[in-house]
């Protein structure tokens, strides 16, 4: 007889429709579970219920500056690739209210603000982005000061990951080891076949996610099957990124003539870096009441690319598209690397897929890495 | 495939420890405010909870966060003596919004604070060295707090030279400590870029200053502070002596908006100016230091 739940790094495999019992188990525990689900036209993440809101029998097609659902004869629930939303939303909210103040005559009162911090429970994260939650990881827990916001949301954290079955063409997560294979960092992870969920227990919470969900262990045989699905997946990458030069190439060509050529094609709208699932930095603003007597100090997403991003008094440091475009991919690229010991990218592609006139890091990368005769 | 830079694999979270959080400001007291030069003051500052008063402590160089309900938040470097860390100088000028509604508050008034942050001057590195401190403008308010402590331990350094300009003489700070600070063995050449009709001292710019005296190259640091044109032309003077590359600090200054890592505005190449810096050696970031837009 087996046990009730299975060991922490066993394979199962369980009956798709059995996904919606783990489902209920998650919510019965308390969690929010926060999924894929087909909305205006796109693959985003949302609140989801059960079975019946992922996105079964869809698929997408992707290309630089290009994004289409198409229905698919497979039955698949995780049929698709990255969407345009990532888990950072939720762990790093685009609105946050940090505090609220109030002032008494000249005297000034300040309160943490007290909004809720959800425990979620992540629905098909697949390799790059559980990759990028690493690396938001260190940008807000790992220096001398931690976000406590983060932190909060970080550690109730329940994460269900999914295998790429499928690459995208803007793919390039091999490149830079991060997938398509989940290898770690998650509670549950699931391998998509026609008939099965092949299921990797990844810790205790995972294990325990599984009681009184029909499950067996799994076979060689669909062992196998699970890792042929993926190999397939890594199969169909065609871009690539190459690393090994990095952060040195590009601080060695900060004037380069290729910077030029991307700028008069970038539109510096921003969306890379709204859709990037590692792009973390933020502005504050403050709302205050007409008598000026209190106001509400909230953190919102920025970009880089945002005009007034560098202001300081007297102008913008980064007036022009070239350096803005500069800063994103040096940064991006390089200097992560030496601010947290990790490249910011993790090959998802969402930058390349939802640029809207298609700017492909990967090939500004290989073009600045060509030498200029001047 | 190709994989140049380590990944490392996504860790499941700890239950970390709740650390307070940084971004919120604590009230603090406008205790004086002082005009200091045109359209300059400077603010002094004391927290209201006693508690965080007596802990509170700072280095020269170090900046804090001074908060405006509605206005908003700006780093603003604490200028007064780091031996009296009750009582915090910060000289301000009015630049911005934040500025402009801080120059409307009066003694009595309360502001949010939260700090201190950033890099200090190396004051434990150039101990014992003859010291060239070349400031720009208001750029002399970081390095107040530095010349002050060098007062206090003067017997430390070496030779102490301050070489400092603005624009025009009203644009001067500090001119009525100056005499002090001879006193206490720091030389002040001073310089303006504009003089008027009362005006009996050079006129130039303050890298020029550097023609006044004679420095002992392996014996000398710099740490300068001012708009970064300035600081390009006085690490050219410094570097024409021979003073080594990396016995050269400067302060730099990017917008902020946390100063403590999280909002990515202060980037400077591989630097965040509010973590690394905003004082930085020289020999860190010179590939970056200068270059367009960058």
């Amino acid at each position: 007889m087996s046990p009730e739940t299975p060991r922490v790094s066993a394979s199962v495999v369980i009956p798709k429709a059995s996904l919606q019992v783990v489902f209920d188990h998650l919510r019965a525990t308390g969690f929010r579970l926060i999924g894929p689900t087909v909305r205006e036209s796109a693959i985003v993440l949302d609140e989801i219920a059960g079975l019946e809101d992922l996105p079964l029998g869809w698929t997408d097609t992707q290309e630089p500056g290009r994004y289409r659902l198409q229905r698919t004869r497979a039955a698949e629930y995780f049929g698709f690739t990255v969407g345009p939303q990532s888990w950072k939303q939720f762990l790093h909210p685009a609105r946050l209210q940090l505090f609220s103040v109030e002032r008494k005559n000249g005297d000034l009162t300040v309160r943490k603000a007290q909004e809720p911090a959800p425990a979620y429970a992540f629905i098909g994260v697949r390799a790059c982005d559980l990759h990028a939650i690493g690396i938001q990881d260190r940008v807000f827990l790992g220096g001398e000061f931690q976000d406590p916001h983060y932190a909060r949301r970080r550690e109730q954290v329940f994460v269900l990951a999914v295998n790429c079955r499928k690459a995208g063409s803007t793919c390039f997560c091999s490149s830079l080891g991060t997938g398509p294979r989940v290898k770690g960092g998650f509670d549950l992870a699931l391998t998509e076949l026609p008939e099965i969920f092949v299921v990797e227990i990844g810790s205790e919470a995972g294990s325990e996610a599984l009681r009184g969900t029909p499950w067996e262990s799994a076979t060689a045989f669909d062992l196998g099957r699970a890792t042929q699905a993926v190999q397939r997946a890594e199969g169909q990458i065609v871009r690539q990124l190459r690393t090994d030069d990095l952060p040195k190439m590009l601080y060695d060509n900060l004037d380069h003539r290729r910077w030029d050529e991307v700028a008069a094609r970038c539109l510096s709208c921003a969306n890379c870096t709204q859709v990037c699932p590692t792009c973390f930095c933020t502005t504050v603003e403050d709302a205050s009441n007409l008598k000026g007597t209190s106001a509400d100090r909230t953190r919102v997403w920025d970009s880089c690319f945002v005009r007034d991003f560098s202001h300081v008094h007297g102008g913008n440091i980064r007036p022009s598209i070239r350096s803005r475009y500069r800063q994103w991919l040096t940064h991006k690229l390089g200097s992560w690397f030496d601010q947290f010991g990790i490249l910011g990218c993790v090959g998802c592609g969402r930058c390349i897929t939802w640029c809207p006139v298609g700017i492909d890091l990967t090939e500004e990368v290989k073009a600045l890495r060509e030498k200029v005769t001047p | 495939m190709s994989v140049g830079l380590p990944m490392p694999e996504p860790q499941r979270m700890l239950a970390s420890q709740r650390s307070p959080d940084p971004m919120l400001p604590s009230p603090a007291l406008i205790e004086a405010i002082k005009p200091v030069a045109y359209g300059i003051s400077t603010f002094t500052l004391r927290f209201v909870d006693p508690a965080e008063r007596a802990e509170y402590r700072f280095q020269p160089g170090q900046f804090n966060m001074l908060y405006l309900p509605g206005a908003g938040e700006i780093a603003i470097s604490v200028s007064s003596d780091p031996d009296e860390p009750q009582l915090l100088g910060h000289t301000v000028r009015q630049a911005g919004n934040v500025t402009r509604t801080l120059a409307r508050l009066k003694v009595g008034h309360q502001v949010g604070v939260r700090g201190p942050y950033g890099n200090p001057w190396p004051l434990d590195k150039v101990a014992g060295k003859s010291l060239v401190i070349v400031a720009g403008g208001i750029g002399l308010a970081p390095l107040r707090p530095l010349i002050l402590s060098i007062l206090h331990h003067r017997a430390a350094y070496g030779r102490v030279v301050l070489l400092y300009g603005a624009r025009t003489p009203a644009d001067l700070l500090y001119t009525d400590e100056f005499a002090r600070w001879q006193e206490g063995n720091v030389e002040v050449h001073v310089t303006v870029d504009l003089g008027d009709e009362h005006w009996k001292g050079q006129v130039g710019v303050v890298p020029q200053l550097f023609y006044r005296i004679r420095v002992e190259p392996k014996e000398t640091c710099v740490m300068t502070c001012g708009p970064e044109i300035m600081m390009r032309f006085v690490i050219y003077e410094a570097l024409a002596r021979r003073i080594p590359k990396d016995a050269i600090y400067l302060s730099m200054e990017r917008n902020m908006k946390c100063a403590v890592g999280f909002c990515g505005h202060c980037q400077f190449g591989p630097t965040f100016i509010c973590k690394q810096g905003p004082v930085l050696n020289y020999a860190r970031i010179e590939p970056f230091f200068g270059k367009e837009d960058f």
